[in-house]
Formats: C-alpha cells, sequence, structure tokens
C-alpha cells in the first residue's frame, strides 16, 4: 500500500500570554491509499490541531515548529500558499466538525458547491452543474435540495451536504472533524455507514477525528489515540479494542455504556486531562493512571511495540529499562 | 414495585402552527402522551431528533402549553393552578437541566450568580449568609469545589458547567428535574460522572428526573424506566432492563442496533437507518413509524396502534409486535 499521507515528529505550538504551549508534539502519522484512520482522544488533546495542520489550515497563535507533512510526496509545511491552493480541495478536503456553522445560511447550496468549484477549477456553469448533481446523488440526498438554503435541511442531511462538497473533485483524501457530532444515534450509524461506502466507491483515504471511540470501532482501519498532544496508542483498529495496551485507551473504552452483556458499573477515568501549559513531569498520564509505576512520575516513556500496535507507556517497555 | 407517582400525564397533546398566515397545517409534536413519573425515579425518554421528546420536558415545565391532555403534579391538574406563588413553588420543585452547558449559562456573571438568584427567588426564607452556605453546598453535591463558585463560565470545562447546571436545579430542593440530552453534548468520558451524580441525587436525596437522550444505550446506565417515543406518539415502555433485553416495538430495535459498540460485532443493516423524517404534519391515522417499519402490515397505515400491556409494567404500541 502506498502512502498518501506522512506526518514526521509533527508539533504544533498555540502562543499565549503564558509562552507558548504545545499541543501537538512530535506526532507521526501514516495514512495509506484508502485506508480510513481514526484519530481519538478526549477534548483538549489536540486531535482538532492536528488535524488543521495537516491541512494547514492554522492561523495564529497557532504555527507548525516542527515536522513535516507529506501529501503524495509534497511537503505541505513549506509549500507556499499558492501552490497549497492548487492541491486543496482537488487532492484533499476537509469536512469540518458542525455543518450548521460551516454552511453559508444565506446562500444555496448549489452556490455554495459553485464557489467551492470556481476557486479552484475552471469549469463552465454546466459542468459545475452536472458534476454538483452527481455529489449529491453520491451521498444520497435529491438533487433538487441543490436549490434549498441550508435552513431547509436536516442536521443530517445538511452533514452530508458537508461531505458531498468534499467530494466535488474525487479527492485522494478527506480529513474529517466529528462530522457526526451532532446528530442522533441512528442517523450517526447511517452517516457513518455511507462515508465507509463511499471510500469503498471512490477509493480516498480518510483521516477521522472524534472522541467517540465506539463510533469508529466498526469502520476504521488503523486507530491513533491522542492525550495532551502525543500519541499514545496506536495500531489496526482491531487490536486496540480487543487488547488495548495503553492505560488511557483502556479508560476510554471502559468508560462506554454497552446494551449488550451485564450492566456492568461504569469507571471511566478519574481527573481530567492536563493543562497543556503545566504538563506533568515523565508520563503526562501518570496522575490519572491506575496501573502507575514508581518510575512514571520521572521517565517519560517511548512508543514500545506490543503486538501489531505501538503504545506509550513504560508497562511495555523492554524489561530493561524499566526501574523495579 | 411501582414507586408512588409524582407527576403524571394524560393524553398530553401539543401541536405547533407551521407556515405562514392562514396556514392550516400543524405539526403534532406530541400526541396523546399518557406517562408517569414516581418518586425517586430516573425515566429515560428515547428517540431521535424530532420524536417529541424535548417538547414534552418544555411541556412539564410549563414554557409551553399543551394543546390537549393534562399534567398532573402530585395529584393536582397544572391548569387548574392559580396565583404566581403556586406557579414559583411548582417551577422550584420542577426545574429543568439544559443540553448545551455553553449557551445556557450567561457568561457576563459568576457561577454563583445563578445558584444565588435561584435560590433568592424560590427560595426567600434563606437569608444573605444563609445562601451563600447553601450555594456551597450544592456546588459539593454535584462534586464541585466552593471556590468554582466565583469564576466565569468560560473558565470551566464542558463537564464543570453541565455540573453547574446541575446545582442550580439542586437549590431549589426540587422534587423532580428535567434533565434534557444532559451529556450529550460532552466527552465520552466526562458523561460517566454526570450519570453518576444522577443516579447519587436519585439515590441520596430522593430527587426523580426525567432523563432525555437519543442514546439508549446511557440510559441503561441510569434510568429505572424507559419510554421510546418516535414523531410524537410512545411506542414502547417498561422499565429500562425488560425493554432492552426483550425489545419489542421495531423502532426500539433499531434505536439498539444503531448504538456502536466496540465489544460487538457489525450487524446493522444501513439501509433500515434512513434519516427520513416521521410524518408528524397534519399526520393520517396510522402508525407513524411504518415507513420505515420492516414488519408493517396493512393494518399500520389504517389504525394508530394503541400501547398495550405485554408484561410488568411493559407496553408497547404496534400492531404487529
Amino acid at each position: 500500500m502506498s502512502g498518501v499521507l506522512e506526518v514526521r515528529g509533527l508539533s504544533v505550538q498555540y502562543a499565549t500570554p503564558r509562552g507558548p504551549v504545545t499541543a501537538v508534539s512530535g506526532v507521526d502519522l501514516d495514512v495509506g491509499r484508502g485506508e480510513f484512520v481514526a484519530v481519538v482522544g478526549e477534548s483538549g488533546c489536540g486531535k482538532s490541531t492536528l488535524l488543521y495542520a495537516v491541512a494547514q489550515l492554522l492561523s495564529p497563535p497557532a504555527s507548525v515548529t516542527a515536522g513535516s507533512v507529506l501529501f503524495k510526496g509534497h511537503n505541505l509545511v513549506t509549500m507556499s500558499e499558492k501552490k497549497l491552493n492548487v492541491l486543496r480541495w482537488r487532492d484533499f478536503s476537509v469536512v469540518m466538525q458542525s455543518a450548521m456553522n460551516a454552511l453559508n445560511p444565506v446562500r444555496t447550496i448549489a452556490a455554495q458547491f459553485a464557489d467551492a468549484m470556481n476557486a479552484h477549477a475552471k469549469l463552465s456553469g454546466k459542468e459545475i452543474a452536472t458534476r454538483s448533481e452527481e455529489v449529491m446523488r453520491l451521498v444520497g440526498i435529491d438533487p433538487a435540495h441543490l436549490r434549498s438554503y441550508p435552513h431547509q435541511l436536516s442536521g443530517g442531511m445538511r452533514q452530508r451536504a458537508m461531505i458531498a462538497m468534499a467530494l466535488l473533485f474525487t479527492p485522494d483524501l478527506v480529513v474529517m472533524d466529528e462530522p457526526t457530532s451532532a446528530l442522533d444515534v441512528v442517523a450517526q450509524r447511517s452517516l457513518m455507514a455511507q462515508i465507509k461506502e463511499l471510500q469503498r466507491a471512490l477509493g480516498f483515504a480518510v483521516v477521522f477525528v472524534t472522541h467517540d471511540m465506539s463510533l469508529v470501532s466498526h469502520f476504521s482501519d488503523r486507530l491513533l489515540v491522542m492525550y495532551a498532544g502525543q500519541v499514545v496508542e496506536t495500531g489496526p483498529t482491531r487490536a486496540v479494542f480487543d487488547t488495548p495496551a495503553h492505560p488511557y485507551s483502556r479508560g476510554l473504552l471502559d468508560a462506554f455504556p454497552s446494551i449488550h452483556g451485564p450492566r456492568v458499573a461504569l469507571t471511566g477515568i478519574p481527573g481530567g486531562p492536563p493543562d497543556l501549559g503545566a504538563l506533568p513531569s515523565g508520563c503526562r498520564f501518570h496522575p490519572r493512571c491506575g496501573s502507575a509505576l514508581p518510575a512514571c512520575p520521572s521517565q517519560e516513556p517511548a512508543l514500545y511495540r506490543v503486538g501489531d500496535a505501538e503504545a506509550r507507556c513504560l508497562l511495555h517497555a523492554p524489561v530493561p529499562e524499566v526501574t523495579p | 414495585m411501582t414507586p408512588p407517582t409524582l407527576l403524571e400525564t394524560r393524553g398530553l397533546t401539543k401541536h405547533f402552527k407551521v407556515g405562514g398566515g392562514f396556514s392550516r397545517r400543524r405539526l403534532h409534536a406530541v400526541d396523546d402522551v399518557t406517562m408517569t413519573i414516581g418518586r425517586r425515579e430516573i425515566l429515560a425518554l428515547v428517540g431521535e431528533s424530532g420524536s417529541g421528546k424535548s417538547t414534552i420536558a418544555r411541556l412539564l415545565a410549563q414554557v409551553y402549553k399543551p394543546t390537549g391532555g393534562e399534567i398532573l403534579f402530585e395529584g393536582a391538574p397544572l391548569s387548574s393552578m392559580r396565583g404566581r406563588r403556586r406557579q414559583m413553588a411548582y417551577r422550584g420543585d420542577v426545574p429543568m437541566v439544559f443540553q448545551d452547558p455553553f449557551s445556557s449559562l450567561n457568561p457576563a456573571y459568576r457561577v454563583s450568580h445563578g445558584i444565588l438568584r435561584g435560590l433568592k427567588l424560590h427560595r426567600p426564607e434563606l437569608a444573605r449568609a444563609a445562601r451563600h452556605e447553601e450555594a456551597e453546598r450544592v456546588a459539593e453535591a454535584v462534586g464541585l469545589s466552593a471556590e468554582i463558585l466565583h469564576r466565569h463560565p468560560y473558565e470551566l470545562s464542558g463537564g464543570q458547567r453541565q455540573r453547574v447546571g446541575f446545582a442550580q436545579a439542586l437549590a431549589y430542593r426540587p422534587k423532580l428535574i428535567l434533565a434534557d440530552e444532559p451529556v450529550s453534548m460532552l466527552d465520552v468520558s466526562i458523561r460517566i460522572g454526570l450519570m453518576n451524580i444522577m443516579t447519587g441525587l436519585r439515590d441520596n436525596d430522593g430527587v426523580s428526573i426525567l432523563y432525555i437522550t437519543h442514546d439508549i444505550a446511557s440510559a441503561r446506565y441510569v434510568s429505572d424506566r424507559l419510554m421510546v417515543m418516535y414523531g410524537g406518539h410512545v411506542m414502547e415502555s417498561g422499565p429500562t432492563e425488560s425493554v432492552l433485553t426483550d425489545p419489542r416495538h421495531p423502532y426500539t430495535r433499531l434505536l439498539l442496533s444503531a448504538v456502536p459498540d466496540p465489544r460487538a460485532p457489525l450487524d446493522v443493516a444501513a439501509d433500515t437507518a434512513t434519516t427520513e423524517p416521521p410524518p408528524v404534519i397534519n399526520p393520517v391515522p396510522g402508525c407513524r413509524f411504518r415507513a420505515r417499519c420492516p414488519l408493517a402490515v396493512e393494518e399500520c397505515g389504517r389504525v394508530t396502534p394503541e400501547l398495550r400491556v405485554l408484561g410488568e409494567r411493559h407496553e408497547v404500541a404496534c400492531h404487529v409486535a
């Protein structure tokens, strides 16, 4: 599988009055052609910032301070705005979190599709109309709704329209930031199934950001669990779900109410994510961790291999590294 | 065992006018809902967006006036309630907690403002110092430190804000809290804390809660009883475990199959999960779920199914199930 996206050691800092805060630190991320990679974590763990950095949509006070984002061999970090605009939308596109806010309320869907297409290609009105109808059919909305305003569509339809918009030019990579978080479970489920089906039909790769780990369990190929700006666990989705190696991943999984099996007490993870401006020493998760070792507050763990996955946890360190 | 009834509705109905001017179109948000909430009981009201569950909460909170039917609180009908003092007493007994913790707190005031104001209005017997003490007590009851009262909402996380929402409601010494999707905007890891607060309020303070949600899995962990709504009608209701282990209505089954469960294998058919809204504008008789129902028979298009008793307090409105 040849790679579409190759992120290496990516770090993003926000300049704040208290000094720079590192929201994403040293993240590696590989996305193969047609692969579905999910990035999960609590609010404030840097997952949206990572996604914005990949799409080069950061604006001050945020900036990429280290690392590279290779998209089909081009480094997006060092690329000029002008060259980026050639790639944007045609080769990679972004679906924003809340379709309620991402669509312009005073323009029709058709007008917004036309805007996007005119900005990135020279096409005739007829070509635009044809393509707009095509993508609406792709996402299962009657093309008659192209003449609708966003407020005339239901939440699920708006979200589908956003996805249709991202597919106007058949991109190789679609980056999605919690596209389903405003929907109820039934609509959420059907949208996920549809994204997966479109992906199978059109062959684009997806980077999907969400705080709801259970949502992607059946849809993603690979999972990246983030905590406090770092990747704490990465591996094939099934492996991470079946045998979570990092205590944080296990905590996230235990937090889900299940409707199957016996009703067990939900534990969750005590406390909240750390202040990125004042990170704990050693392992960033140790203050909330139930299985912390004496070495955890002082020794910063690397990503260690655990079966098919990798976890940033001293429990999985090769034996000599663990201090008893 | 049936707890003594705190609140009940009889044939509760709410229609909204849609379209301008002389439009005759009526949106039937809630139709003929009869339900009870017992003392010290958490009733979960489950359904997708547009099923009428929030309208029920607003009817109970007296934000809307019902088009038809009656709400009885502690045996007395609300429609016969007269006088500001009675009204205020009811609002103190039945406060509401809103879905969006980011827009339901006034950003210009400190957290203590909302709590103290509620205390002043609903418990005028308390002196100033006593109000402050009470504010600290309710903050601690929802797991916040008293120090948080002096902060502004923007300094708090989503989970903390939603706890403030519950603290405000708790300050009235309520009998029933109407919680409209209180956890759906929060991170999964933070939801549990809030869910535990709800069960704690029931067990320790004897408060009843109407827990409104689209997430049937979370309902399992907090509620004693479950009521499933679709298109303004009650589809199924009963003790939570009995509805979940033995769902009878096809809509309940659809809701259950849509719940993402990392421990379960994928078995949902994506095509039953269309997002077509139910026909609630000038509806014709018949089951409102029939267009999406895999079991629909000819009768479903003619006769609106009534709730039938199946087992111990377990009722379902379906011709087939």
